[in-house]
């Protein structure tokens, strides 16, 4: 006698937004009537803050993580104690999506140090020698749009020897000269990143352009708090000695989940930036930081 | 027995049909038969009486009237398309109906030659003996964003996929391969994925793919490349298919959506499922993989949005610039375009920028970079250049496409601009129209002079001008200049293969436009290039080529022979096949094309070479079916050869080809025809009577096919030749040759074996030998008998063999030829025969019904009615009740027919075999039936009265 529990959302994007309805169907198949004690559903919202142990040390960093922060919850009785027919059946619901007394509904959020989560989770209790069921699954919160306007401040940028920081001997530096720019460094999330680079000479052949796509996570907590950069994903953009004098286009989707609209709390913050890297073929590396700012439209 | 009397006159006078005229407008043969009254048809056409249909208007179920009966196959289908136009449209607005039309106008017509033809053009020609290697890393390059879920359920299973990648070994890489071991792995590669993506592994189907796409970034083994290109964009076009087919299957819940579908009619699991593979493939980390990942599942972005595909195409153009290599960067490009012409051929804007791009970036090519890895990889300049062919023709066939004539004019005024454009002139000249270039067929021959020596070698820029200049024709005055200029080029090519393979593509050029002359001198130039070192032997394919090209265009066989270097050129083929496949051609062509018969001694010398060469590579060896197609076509020329009046010439040359193709059964056979046709022909031209010369003529005819017919294998050919030449001779009055033909056949008869060979298989010969008894038979009617000999000569000889032969057990057939007797000597017995030749005076008039005569014939007849009664009784005794009646049954219709059955004696045996082939119930009654009626009928005419006293002694018993 096997039992299926399944939730299932109406939106096929599991996408929702603060002041919305989540509404699905909780699905029971079986092939006999089931006898359960109660069916529940648990909406939750977590955000979850690990220090990292570069800032406070491995011990602290895996005890003392900061306490989840709670950002909604509630509870609802599906069913009754009793039994549920054979063949298939759904049981409707909805949740009201509000958050807790002043607190906001963050959009969620995958990260190292930061986590931001919404869960559902449906569980059925059963009587002595049947094991409780249970079913979670995750759906997307987005933050309402931002009202105002997006600048999208676009900003050039030229890179020679002479412009980089962080050089040892600067004499053993081929010489070189990129330019480029990027169409906005005030990002919509759901648009790509985009820009243009032009290699303009160089006298090392190059081996590889690529755009890092850097997380900076800021967890505060009793201690002071630990600010960490983290890479997302790395994008090449321009695979060997590429033609010089050719504008290379600057293209890289935001991922989802692994990005949000720039977000500043009190106990946390997460932030958003981009790395040129430009790898030569005697490998050294150059690298040209662009701290973005994220939001949704 | 006594053979009745007939008047054949009056007998045919009877039988002839009423003349009845037969209303056109009302029949046709194929018009539905629709049986309206039967009795009112009755007078209109005989046949069409059927007695039994009394039922009014019933439509005969004829199989032809029931097919055109309503409609066809093919009207069904044209109605369906019709009907599903309106139902497709239905859910559209006119607008968009307005755009469908747009886009099927601009939708890749069948003037596009498909990527699937230069598939195994490009797989065959970049080939690589050196060391092949396969490096995949599979597993830990793991997609970071692909799982977006972390419920702990979702990331057990994302660990065990983990575990299981592990086991597949995280990276595997394999050296050392042959190139057929690397096709070989990139099969087992595509199979997996289609493996994997069967079974629900998604995610292991899009590592395959994007590991496969990343082995296109490797240079190594660059002569490879294209090939390579090939093999692993299959692979990716099974992923984009796939992809597709999934996605379109999730929306085809309730029904199955149009293929014409908008973004409306996509459901959002669907839409969502969508979007997913376009993020997932968004965060690849390498440029190469993911560019050619997102480009195969291009197609996808109808789902999402209207303008995806045409949003998408510039920036994935755009993308390729990111290519540092050039090689890998101008494949990159022809997959974009291949893609963009198949999904949306009407964006021609990314079509051209990609093209721009390529010129944009084309210094690349002779960049250090580049030059560094040729020294690397010991490749030469031009080898590496040729190495961009296929996909710089590939751009620019599908940016030439239905191409106003402004832009390609564009086109190629940015290539003139570059350096070193040899490459790039190479592949304008391939793909642009023909007529475009044609057009300017001198412009271009001055580019190609005005290229770098050491790149891209011309004798190949020569050819593609060639090919062009083959299809399309330039200027009336410009011809001749071109095809000096091209030629002063081509001649001084050192390579006798490049030499070849240039001069075969021009050759054609050549002999459109220009007479024998030029052609000539084509031709020995080639000659001069290819005979030092035997450099013809590696070069038979091209030179057959050549050969063919001007048959093609060259169907005077008097101006082809006359080309002093025509035969000197067919002598280069050496190679005895070559030689015969070459010689075929051309007796294929001079059949196909001639059109009268010749009798021009050029001609004849040349063909009669010619055929010789062919019947001289018949050996032991030689299949049936190959002799059997060199004989048709040697026939072919024999039939076409004519002198005329010259009756004698074409004799002599029927001796000659005699000797020359002696191997050749059926080419002598059709030679003895020709002579018998000519002794015809010889006694039309003389209406009938020969002088002393002409006889002297077809005597000789006569001799000729005497002399030929023994040297024949084939014994039934023997035997009919025999015949005919008999037939001919008579009526050419050589009544002693005739005589010999005859008796020859008869002599030959004995050596019949009991089984021959037909198409391979062993069957009985009986049935042919009756076939040929019974004519031969027929024509003895005419023969007169031999002055020296006895009455019924051959008759009697002819009987003799057959009663000598060793039929086969159990057979009946002697008896039939006994049976099938009596009708002729029954004919031999009237006063005038049915039949005689002209000025040869027959039997008839030799004894003038002299009653000796007549008694000679009546026991002969007797001689064979009791044979043919000796052995009705021995099938009594036996098992062969049923053969004995149908026996019985032929010979009483033989003395029905034939027979005197006023005589008792044999009216009485006639009776007696009514009867014997009625005893045992085996006969056929519908056949005893109408037997029955027909004496019935007969008998109402006076002198056949006796016949109905015959009848009341026929009974008709039933079976039961």
């Amino acid at each position: 006698m096997s039992v299926a529990l399944d939730l299932r959302l109406k939106r096929a994007n599991k996408v929702y937004h603060e002041g919305e309805v989540l509404a699905g169907v909780v699905v029971i198949t079986s092939k006999e009537a089931v006898q359960h004690q109660g069916i529940s559903l648990t909406m939750e919202g977590l955000v979850n803050l690990q220090l990292s142990s570069k800032s406070v040390g491995v011990f602290e960093a895996f005890y003392n993580s900061v306490k989840p922060i709670q950002l909604i919850s509630s509870n609802i009785e599906v069913a009754k104690p009793g039994k549920v027919p054979g063949g298939k059946t759904e049981i409707p619901f909805e949740f009201p999506l509000q958050a807790k007394g002043n607190k906001m509904l963050y959009e969620t959020y995958h990260g190292v140090f930061v986590n931001i989560q919404y869960t559902l989770r449906c569980d059925m209790r059963r009587p002595l020698l049947a094991k409780d069921l249970s079913k979670t699954c995750e759906f997307m919160l987005h933050c309402q749009p931002q009202k105002s306007k997006v600048q999208p401040t676009p900003v050039d940028f030229t890179i020679t020897p002479e412009t980089l920081q962080n050089v040892k001997e600067r004499t053993s530096l081929p010489k070189f000269v990129i330019r480029g720019h990027l169409d906005a460094t005030n990002c919509v999330i759901t648009q790509p990143l985009t820009g243009e680079l032009v290699v303009e000479s160089s006298e090392v052949a190059i081996k590889s352009i690529e755009l890092q796509l850097v997380r900076v996570e800021t967890c505060g907590c009793a201690e002071g708090y630990a600010r960490d950069a983290t890479e997302i994903q790395n994008i090449q953009i321009a695979e060997g000695d590429v033609c010089h004098g050719l504008p290379i286009p600057i293209y890289m989707v935001f991922p989802r989940l692994f990005t949000c609209p720039t977000l500043e709390t009190t106990n946390f913050k997460v932030e958003f930036e981009v790395n040129v890297v430009i790898v030569l073929h005697d490998d050294h590396l150059i690298t040209e930081n662009f701290p973005l700012k994220l939001c949704r439209v | 027995m006594h053979a009745r009397v007939r008047k054949y006159g009056a007998e045919l006078q009877r039988c002839r049909l009423d003349a009845v005229p037969v209303d056109l407008g009302d029949y046709h043969p194929l018009k539905p038969i629709t049986v309206t009254d039967s009795r009112s048809r009755r007078g209109g056409r005989k046949g069409s009486t059927s007695s039994s249909s009394s039922s009014s208007s019933s439509v005969a179920p004829d199989p032809l009237s029931s097919m055109l009966e309503g409609t066809d196959p093919l009207s069904l289908f044209a109605a369906a398309s019709a009907s599903e136009t309106p139902t497709l449209s239905h859910s559209s607005s006119s607008v968009e109906l307005g755009r469908k039309r747009r886009e099927n106008e601009e939708e890749v017509g069948a003037d596009f030659e498909p990527w699937s033809a230069k598939r195994g053009e490009i797989l065959a020609r970049f080939t690589t003996t050196e060391k092949l290697s396969i490096n995949l890393f599979m597993g830990s390059d793991k997609n970071k964003a692909s799982s977006p879920s972390s419920a702990v359920s979702e990331k057990v299973r994302t660990r065990l996929e983990e575990l299981d990648d592990l086991e597949e070994g995280s990276q595997r890489e394999l050296l050392n391969l042959s190139q057929q071991d690397y096709v070989n792995r990139i099969e087992e590669l595509n199979q997996s994925l289609k493996e994997a993506w069967s079974s629900d592994q998604k995610v292991k189907a899009l590592k395959i793919v994007i590991q496969c796409s990343k082995l296109l970034s490797d240079t190594s083994v660059i002569q490879f490349y294209p090939s390579k290109f090939v093999l692993i964009t299959d692979i990716l076009d099974t992923f984009g298919r796939l992809v597709y087919e999934r996605i379109w299957s999730m929306c085809s819940d309730p029904r199955p959506i149009p293929d014409s579908f908008s973004v409306e009619d996509v459901n959002d699991t669907a839409k969502e499922t969508c979007l997913n593979w376009f993020f997932k493939i968004a965060s690849i980390r390498e440029l190469i993989p993911r560019l050619y990942v997102e480009a195969a599942i291009l197609k996808c972005n109808r789902f999402l949005n209207k303008t995806g595909i045409q949003e998408t195409l510039p920036r994935l153009t755009a993308m390729i610039r990111g290519i540092g290599d050039p090689l890998v960067a101008v494949y990159a490009r022809a997959y974009l375009c291949r893609v963009g012409m198949e999904v949306a051929p009407h964006l021609k804007d990314s079509l051209n920028k990609n093209f721009f791009d390529l010129l944009a970036s084309f210094r690349q090519i002779h960049g250090d970079t580049v030059q560094n890895q040729l020294v690397i990889q010991r490749v030469e300049i031009p080898v590496y250049l040729t190495l961009y062919s296929p996909a710089i023709h590939w751009i620019l066939q599908c940016v030439a496409y239905r191409a106003p004539d402004v832009l390609l004019t564009e086109m190629m005024e940015r290539c003139k601009k570059l350096g070193n454009n040899a490459l790039l002139l190479n592949s304008v000249m391939w793909a642009f129209r023909p007529e475009f270039v044609a057009a300017r067929a001198t412009d271009f021959i001055g580019m190609i002079k005005d290229c770098d020596e050491a790149g891209f070698p011309k004798h190949l820029l020569f050819g593609s001008l060639g090919r062009s200049l083959a299809c399309a024709d330039p200027p009336e005055s410009e011809r001749l200049p071109i095809l000096n200029e091209a030629w002063k080029v081509i001649t001084k090519v050192r390579s006798p293969q490049d030499y070849i393979n240039c001069a075969e593509i021009w050759v054609e050029f050549t002999c459109r436009h220009f007479t024998k002359r030029e052609v000539n001198t084509v031709l020995a130039d080639i000659i001069k290039h290819m005979t030092p070192d035997r450099a013809f032997e590696d070069a038979y394919p091209q030179l057959q080529s050549v050969m063919k090209k001007i048959l093609t265009y060259f169907h005077n066989f008097s101006v082809l022979f006359s080309m002093e270097k025509f035969l000197p050129f067919l002598d280069m083929f050496q190679k005895d096949s070559v030689r015969v496949e070459v010689c075929k051609s051309i007796m294929e062509v001079f059949i196909k094309h001639q059109q009268e018969p010749t009798r021009d001694p050029v001609i004849l010398n040349a063909l009669l070479h010619v055929c010789k060469t062919m019947h001289d590579s018949v050996n032991a060896l030689t299949v049936e079916d190959e002799k059997r197609s060199l004989a048709l076509l040697i026939n072919g020329f024999i039939r076409m050869v004519s002198f005329g009046r010259d009756f004698e010439q074409q004799l002599s040359f029927c001796v000659e080809a005699r000797a020359t193709f002696c191997n050749l059964e059926p080419v002598i056979i059709q030679l003895i025809h020709t002579v018998n046709q000519l002794a015809m022909e010889t006694r039309r031209v003389m209406g009938g009577s020969h002088s002393r010369k002409t006889a002297a003529f077809v005597r000789a005819c006569a001799a000729y096919s005497f002399i030929t017919i023994p040297s024949l294998t084939s014994i039934f050919s023997r035997l009919h030749l025999y015949l005919l030449s008999g037939q001919v001779a008579l009526a050419n009055q050589c009544l002693s040759q005739a005589d010999a033909f005859l008796k020859a056949a008869v002599s030959v008869l004995p050596e019949v074996p009991r089984t021959i060979s037909v198409e391979g298989k062993q069957r009985s010969s009986e049935a042919f030998l009756l076939d040929f008894i019974n004519s031969f038979l027929s024509t003895l009617l005419v023969v007169p008998d031999h002055p020296e000999q006895g009455v019924l000569y051959l008759v009697r000889g002819l009987l003799n063999m057959v009663q000598d032969y060793t039929w086969e057990d159990n057979s009946d057939a002697k008896v039939r030829v006994y049976i099938s007797a009596l009708p002729l000597l029954a004919a031999m017995s009237q006063e005038s025969y049915l039949y005689t030749i002209p000025k040869v005076d027959s039997n008839e008039t030799l004894y003038g019904g002299d009653p000796k005569f007549v008694a000679e014939i009546s026991r002969l007849c007797e001689t064979l009615i009791g044979q043919v009664l000796d052995h009705l009784k021995t099938l009594g005794r036996e098992e062969g009740v049923r053969r004995q009646g149908s026996l019985a049954f032929s010979l009483f219709s033989t003395l029905l027919a034939h027979g005197d059955l006023r005589n008792n004696k044999l009216n009485q045996l006639a009776v007696n075999l009514w009867n014997l082939s009625h005893k045992n119930g085996h006969c056929d009654t519908r056949t005893s039936v109408r037997t029955l009626e027909h004496i019935k009928q007969q008998a109402q005419q006076p002198e056949l009265s006796h016949l109905s006293d015959m009848l009341l002694r026929l009974s008709l018993q039933s079976r039961a």
